[in-house]
């Protein structure tokens, strides 16, 4: 068990995530327990991860294409994005396509280099579950959601931009 | 001018503080170099060879008169008294205290002021004709959609941590005088057939290392779909820009790999599932964000009134000054005045606390308390009276600011190279001086005409030297300095990329290469002919010759 951050709370959570070795090898996985996969894995053989007792979730790598999941979204309990390093962007675009291209409205979740002042943004793309990432406070984190209370854009959260309700309100 | 309402006094005040948070978390030891490189960029915060250096947006290079006395009370109370202004039409202060650097962004705000992106893997300051809203030749005043994008970009969610900076430049006149071509995305504005009013798309310009000029990826693109066009773009670039390499990481070698006609597709096919989204502009948006632009009360004058006629005839250095440093306003019987802070002696772009306080003054006297910051890091007083012209002269004489060299060979772009800059090759500011007095005489300097020179300390070009008639560059050869010089290059409608003359000099040697080039061009320039014009029909040969001519 672990603390992960989950729509604005701090809780319990049991998933694992499989991940590659150094040698590119998968561990192999109980049946019964509950596994984030990555895209490749769950391309390759969908239908093993889903005759297990345990559940099964995906996650994606920068680098993928979110449409390749686009079919099994409605049936997944869990979707996750990884950001191997803060810096690397990508994750942000993957997440409002999750969201606003492919409709996809359960948990998704933001794993690896993440901490508290990138809550904020990933808040507002779409993610709504956060994997603190190892040695940085969680407690903390919380604060992240409201580091700003309004922002200029078209976001997931809020989808009409600033600018139009500025007009609006005039 | 842009006024902040009061959602964009609080974003700016909570930015300020979340970054006075990181800044103490960072002292504190929470968090590592690592981490707090990418998010102190991202609020224009180098640490450079001496101190940090603080980089603040001037958006669109515009600024109000109570805007410039904070910096130089900024200035005065942080730094040197002195700052910088940036080809990016941003100010600079070379040494800021990193604790106190929070104290100064809190008095920024309170100027409806900030840092955010000018720095970083993000959207920066978005950039524009420096004479907007006041030039002759005006199509379009382009300042409401700079706005839009300003607002647009920043602190966008989506867009923080791009693969590399990303700058838009904006141009709303027959002369593009912003730099289009050589930004991430250029935007012109243009008119189709039927008379609506668009942008011409331009994507994939930049200088650095690998200098490209942009290329045209929507040739009309209608106003309405500004925001939801550059949505697509930046996702492209976002998802699918180099990342291994921070070289190939800027969005021109994105499209090159591409080629531009299939990035131009892959935006297209983005695009058409934003467009027509919640961020398509209404004409109702569009026109708030303008009715922060509209004219000031200018008066009914009619040009050349008789005490500025006498004058310009009597004071032949007057007449000069005029020549060079004011331009022609759409109004008759206006000018824009471009106070040049490209004297000898002094780095050009740096500009003293005194000077902000009276050019402050002066823009509150003469104008409509508004100023401009040029990318040829020069100031601009946009509105004042011909009438008034003669007052300006003697009062920016007495605070050094009317060296009539604008557009002229010593009125050098140049970044701020060796003697701040911790990535470069060579100084830049004792050369640029060094060129400045070799052609101090006015009459010669003159009769050479227009010639933009542009000077970087390192292939990262921060200096434009690839689009300078004649650039210089600085290289590093065993650890000493050397330059080298390119010519050809221009900007604007017309921009082409320097090519390199030869072997580099040894720094004394520049000035004396200046020299020989410009004796050629004297030679074989036709009638009328500008150093560029004949740089171009004659080619490169001539000029090498002579340069490179062993004495025997
Ligand atoms: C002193 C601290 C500075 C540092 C460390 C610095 C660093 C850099 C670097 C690394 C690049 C290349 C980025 C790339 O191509 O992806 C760059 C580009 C640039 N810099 Fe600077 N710079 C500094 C100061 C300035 C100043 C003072 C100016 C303006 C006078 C400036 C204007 C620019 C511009 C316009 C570019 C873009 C050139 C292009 O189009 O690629 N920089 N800078
Ligand atoms: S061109 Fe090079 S030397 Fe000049 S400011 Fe940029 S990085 Fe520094």
């Amino acid at each position: 068990m672990q603390s992960i951050i989950k729509d604005g709370q701090i809780v319990q959570d049991g998933w694992q995530i499989l991940r590659a070795d150094a040698e590119g090898q998968y561990p192999a996985v109980a049946p019964d327990v509950d596994v984030i996969v990555p895209l490749s894995q769950w391309l390759a053989d969908k239908a093993s991860w889903l005759a297990r007792s345990g559940k099964t979730a995906v996650w994606l790598a920068p680098a993928d294409d979110p449409q390749l999941l686009a079919a099994d979204l409605a049936a997944l309990p869990l979707v996750a994005v990884d950001f191997p390093a803060f810096t690397d962007g990508r994750g942000y675009s993957l997440g409002r396509l999750l969201r606003e291209r492919y409709s996809y409205a359960g948990e998704l979740r933001a794993l690896g280099d993440v901490w508290v002042d990138l809550l904020h943004y990933l808040w507002q793309v779409g993610f709504n579950a956060f994997e603190i990432k190892d040695g940085k406070a969680i407690d903390t984190a919380l604060s992240g959601y409201d580091t700003f209370t309004e922002r200029y854009q078209s976001t997931h959260r809020e989808p009409v931009p600033l600018f139009r309700r500025r007009v609006t309100s005039l | 001018m842009y006024r902040y309402d009061e959602v964009d006094h609080r974003i700016v005040r909570e930015r300020v503080e979340q970054f006075r948070d990181q800044t103490q978390r960072f002292l504190a030891g929470q968090l590592s170099e690592d981490e707090f490189r990418p998010l102190r960029l991202m609020n224009g915060l180098y640490v450079q060879r001496h101190a940090p250096m603080l980089r603040v947006a001037i958006p669109y290079g515009h600024l109000a008169s109570h805007q410039l006395r904070k910096l130089a009370h900024i200035a005065r109370q942080y730094d040197k008294s002195y700052a910088h202004l940036t080809t990016r039409q941003n100010i600079q202060f070379n040494w800021p205290e990193l604790a106190r650097v929070p104290d100064i962004l809190a008095e920024l705000a309170e100027v409806e002021m900030h840092a955010i992106q000018t720095s970083g893997n993000c959207v920066r300051n978005t950039t524009t004709d420096a004479f907007a809203g006041v030039a002759q030749d005006e199509l379009l005043d382009p300042r409401a959609y700079c706005e839009i994008i300003r607002q647009w970009s920043t602190l966008h969610p989506e867009f923080a941590f791009l693969p590399r900076k990303f700058k838009i430049a904006v141009s709303g006149s027959v002369e593009d005088r912003a730099a289009t071509q050589v930004h991430d995305i250029g935007l012109h504005v243009v008119r189709n057939e039927a008379g609506e009013v668009g942008f011409k798309v331009i994507v994939g310009g930049g200088l650095g290392r690998t200098p490209i000029v942009g290329e045209v990826v929507k040739s009309f693109l209608p106003t309405r779909h500004l925001l939801t066009y550059l949505d697509a773009v930046l996702r492209v670039y976002n998802r699918f820009g180099r990342r291994d390499n921070k070289y190939k990481a800027r969005i021109k070698i994105l499209v090159k790999a591409m080629t531009v006609e299939a990035f131009a597709a892959k935006v297209e096919d983005e695009w058409l599932h934003l467009k027509d989204g919640p961020s398509t502009l209404r004409d109702v948006d569009v026109a708030h964000y303008a009715s922060f632009f509209i004219d000031p009360d200018y008066e009914q004058l009619s040009a050349n009134p008789p005490e500025f006629s006498s004058k310009l005839a009597e004071e032949p250095a007057f007449a000069r000054w005029v020549e060079r440093n004011t331009r022609l306003h759409k109004r008759a019987g206006y000018r824009s005045v471009v106070l040049s802070l490209k004297k000898t002696g002094v780095p050009p772009g740096d500009i003293s606390a005194e000077q902000m306080d009276a050019a402050a003054d002066w823009a509150d006297r003469f104008g409509y308390g508004e100023l401009r910051v040029a990318h040829e890091q020069n100031l601009i007083l946009p509105d004042v009276r011909e009438s008034d012209l003669y007052e300006v002269w003697q009062l920016a004489k007495s605070q050094g600011f009317a060296t009539p060299n604008i557009g002229l060979l010593t009125d050098i772009i140049c970044c701020p190279g060796g003697d701040f800059c911790s990535l470069a090759n060579a100084r830049s500011i004792p050369v640029a001086e060094a060129i400045q007095t070799r052609f101090e005489d006015l009459d010669y300097l003159f009769d050479l005409g227009d010639i933009d020179c542009n000077f970087s300390g390192c292939m990262n070009a921060c200096g434009h030297h690839h689009i300078g008639n004649i650039g210089i560059l600085g290289v590093d050869k065993n650890g000493e300095e050397w330059y080298q010089i390119t010519l050809g290059g221009s900007q604007g409608s017309h921009t082409t990329i320097g090519k390199v003359i030869g072997p580099s000099f040894a720094q004394a040697d520049v000035p004396l290469a200046f020299e020989k080039i410009m004796t050629v061009y004297l030679e074989q320039r036709a009638a009328g002919e500008r150093f560029i014009e004949t740089v171009r029909r004659i080619g490169l040969d001539p000029f090498k010759e002579r340069v490179y001519a062993k004495h025997h």
